[in-house]
């Protein structure tokens, strides 16, 4: 069996990594990719501490986490289109409208 | 005992102001509004908004005087020692120990002035609709009146100071509403605000002074400051402090030296407005709370004698003015404040009770005389010199009569109202054990005067060769029904007013003093000296010959036809140049206060300390926002990922704080 700590490092990694995409990233694709990487750090946590603590309730979050995660992706894949066909571009950079 | 009745006194008025108010306010809607959907004409509107307008307000306060007349006669069905209706309408100031409701109280002295002020305000509204007949504002000056009498009773009900002090500001306000009542005359709108504004320096004295009868007692209850003053075993220099402070208050509000100057200019407003305000009620309200803190001036020997004072001084002072005036509303009130005087000068001599009953009679007679005035205004088409009048005693008869009994009155012949009250306060400036021979001396001085410059006003206003226009006089008519039967009430009350209080000294025949008994529970007057006490027919005697000479000399004066008057005031040159120009009064407060006040205002107050320390400092904090905005502006970049950052820092902090709580 995989020790708990390995798995909350793990965790913990694919956390950080996405924070930092999202943060870095110009490109808005990525940044969708580093959200989505936050969302699985999180589902891996609960995953983690239901078969630790022999609790289902974290399951059943992680469930919840899919559906949100499938909703937010198609509701978010619209609004990119809509920018790219606004603007012809991906880059955040492009969409600094709101600069004083 | 509680009741609900008060607030009907109080709520009728009030309810006539607000319906005459909206009336006045949406005057052209209406008038648009009638036009399309009745048909009404332009002028078929105004008569009937002004009936409208005339009946709301006469029956208002109709109905007041009725809810008065109730609460009177509970009063009498009471026993003796409990003559006392209270209601509390809320709770207003409740903070710590300190308890104030709004709380209206109708005892004996209430009672009293309730049904003076709507008694005569009825009578007065009712000649106002005569009066008044015509005018433009008509709707106006119907709410206006409505709101005087309303702030009036507040005056009159109020349980504890502040709540009197509310009616003494709201009376003050429809003053200067009133005074004003034609502002398109740049004088008049003047008049008003030299009125509010003398009444304000007399404000400042007043509230300064229930403050301090506050720190002192821990209350503003009228009657616990006057049981408390009456144990008092205080140094009495705070008492007597407190005391001078209410006498500035009711120096401005019933004019008397060195806050009278307004109430002469005070007759800029239409007649019936000087008849009510400044003349019968108002003006008087300094009087009645003098006569409502009895007790605290009786604990402050300093301050009474100050009031008897300055009231005798004022009572000398006005009358010498009002014998050279030639305005017959001047005349008026230059008599109405030398008789405030007689008024002060009773409460200061520790006769509070003759003080209201001379305040009564006053009311009466005083509020005829105006009324009369403002007929004869009226008749003469806006005329008010007396020097071009004469005569009209064969046009109006009815003013003529009603107004030669109510100087007959004022004059102090007997058996008439005005004798018996003023009498009664002369014998008291001697008598009293607070009084002198000084103070009777000048009380009589101006008894003399006042009789004098009475009967000229009558000789010159209604008696001789008419003097006007021989266009004017052929057009001199009586006035109508309205203003004529309100001046033969009044006429007849000021013939009979002097019966609720005849002293027993008087009258050989046994006749209750009613007015005594009846405020014998909250007030007393002082005792007499020995030596004073067996006095009293001779100063019954010296009164009456005091009035007489007055007659006489103004018979010899202006009764037939002589230049006696002319080639007096020639010889006296100086003196009466002073008087005529009322002492320059006038003209030294332009001087010595107006004017530095000004210039200390204009300079230092304005240019200084406005536009430097608070504009600086206004606009200093300004521009420090800006400078303070142009650094954060910078972390607005319109920058989706910025903001992710600033929220994931915050994040962190707000998370390593709940931590370290956590842990600790």
């Amino acid at each position: 069996m995989i020790p708990l700590n390995f798995l909350l490092i793990v965790s913990l990694i694919l956390f950080m990594v996405g924070t930092l995409t999202v943060l870095i990233r110009r490109n808005i694709l990525m940044i969708l990719m580093g959200l989505e990487l936050m969302l699985n750090a999180a589902s891996l946590l609960f995953i983690t501490y239901a078969r630790v603590l022999g609790n289902l309730m974290g399951q059943f979050f992680t469930l919840f986490i899919f559906v949100v995660a499938a909703v937010e992706v198609g509701l978010i894949i619209a609004i990119v289109l809509n920018i790219f066909g606004l603007k012809k571009s991906l880059l955040t950079s492009n969409f600094s409208l709101m600069r004083r | 005992m509680e009741t609900t009745l008060l607030c009907y006194i109080l709520f009728f008025p009030l309810l006539g102001f607000f319906i005459n108010g909206l009336v006045a306010f949406f005057r052209h809607d209406l008038e648009t509004a009638c036009q399309r959907y009745l048909g009404w004409s332009e002028e078929h509107f105004f008569h009937r908004s002004a009936l409208f307008s005339a009946c709301i307000g006469v029956g208002v306060i109709v109905l007041s005087f009725l809810a008065g007349i109730c609460g009177f006669v509970r009063l009498i069905g009471m026993a003796e020692g409990g003559r006392v209706l209270t209601q509390t309408l809320f709770p207003w100031i409740h903070s710590g120990s300190v308890r104030l409701d709004f709380a209206l109280q109708f005892d004996a002295l209430s009672a009293i002035m309730v049904l003076v002020v709507t008694g005569v305000g009825s009578l007065i509204h009712i000649y106002s609709v005569g009066y008044m007949h015509g005018d433009k504002g008509f709707c106006r000056y119907f709410a206006y009146l409505n709101l005087f009498i309303f702030a009036m009773l507040t005056l009159v009900l109020g349980k504890n100071l502040l709540v009197l002090f509310i009616g003494w500001e709201g009376v003050g306000l429809a003053s200067y509403l009133l005074i004003g009542f034609w502002f398109t005359d740049a004088e008049k709108a003047r008049a008003g605000k030299k009125a509010f504004i003398t009444n304000r320096v007399g404000d400042f004295g007043f509230i300064l002074g229930a403050l301090l009868l506050f720190a002192l007692f821990g209350t503003l209850d009228c009657y616990g400051i006057n049981q408390a003053a009456h144990a008092a075993k205080l140094p009495s220099l705070y008492l007597n402090l407190a005391a001078l402070l209410l006498f500035v208050g009711a120096c401005g509000k019933s004019a008397q030296i060195p806050l009278y100057v307004w109430l002469p200019d005070a007759m800029a407003g239409p007649t019936p407005v000087s008849a009510l305000i400044h003349a019968a009620t108002m003006v008087t309200a300094g009087v009645y709370m003098v006569a409502r803190m009895s007790a605290l001036y009786f604990a402050a020997p300093i301050a009474m004698s100050v009031v008897a004072i300055i009231g005798a001084a004022t009572a000398i002072f006005a009358a010498t003015i009002g014998l050279v005036q030639t305005d017959i509303k001047k005349v008026l009130a230059y008599s109405t404040v030398s008789q405030l005087g007689y008024m002060f000068l009773a409460c200061g001599v520790g006769a509070p009770i003759l003080a209201i009953f001379h305040l009564v009679t006053h009311a009466f007679f005083k509020a005829c005389l105006f009324l009369g005035a403002g007929s004869v205004i009226h008749g003469m088409g806006g005329e008010q010199d007396i020097t071009k009048m004469g005569g009209l005693k064969h046009k109006m008869p009815v003013t003529c009569w009603t107004f030669f009994i109510a100087t007959l009155a004022i004059a102090g012949f007997p058996p008439l109202s005005g004798f018996v009250s003023k009498d009664e306060i002369l014998f008291y400036a001697f008598a009293s054990k607070h009084g002198s021979v000084a103070l009777w001396g000048v009380a009589a001085l101006a008894a003399l005067c006042t009789s004098f410059y009475m009967f000229r006003l009558f000789y010159l206003t209604f008696l001789g060769e008419n003097r006007s226009d021989h266009h004017v006089y052929e057009h001199v008519h009586e006035s109508p029904a309205t203003m004529k039967w309100v001046l033969v009430a009044l006429a007849f009350l000021s013939v009979v007013g002097g019966i609720i209080a005849v002293p027993h000294t008087m009258v050989p025949f046994h006749m209750p003093n009613y007015l005594e008994h009846w405020l014998g529970t909250l007030m007393h007057n002082a005792e007499l000296t020995e030596a004073g006490e067996h006095l009293s027919s001779i100063f019954i005697a010296i009164s009456v010959i005091v009035a007489f000479l007055g007659l006489g000399i103004a018979h010899a004066m202006y009764g037939r036809k002589s230049d006696l008057a002319a080639k007096m005031a020639a010889k006296a040159g100086c003196i009466y140049r002073l008087v005529l120009n009322k002492y320059w009064i006038d003209e030294l407060y332009t001087k010595y206060i107006y004017t530095p006040i000004y210039k200390l205002s204009e300079t230092i107050l304005f240019q200084v300390f406005d536009k430097k320390c608070i504009d600086g400092s206004v606009n200093g904090s300004g521009k420090v926002c800006q400078k303070i905005s142009r650094i954060a502006l910078k972390m607005q970049q319109g920058d989706m990922q910025f903001y992710l950052l600033y929220m994931v820092v915050g994040l962190l902090v707000l998370s390593a704080v709940i931590f370290f709580n956590v842990v600790k």
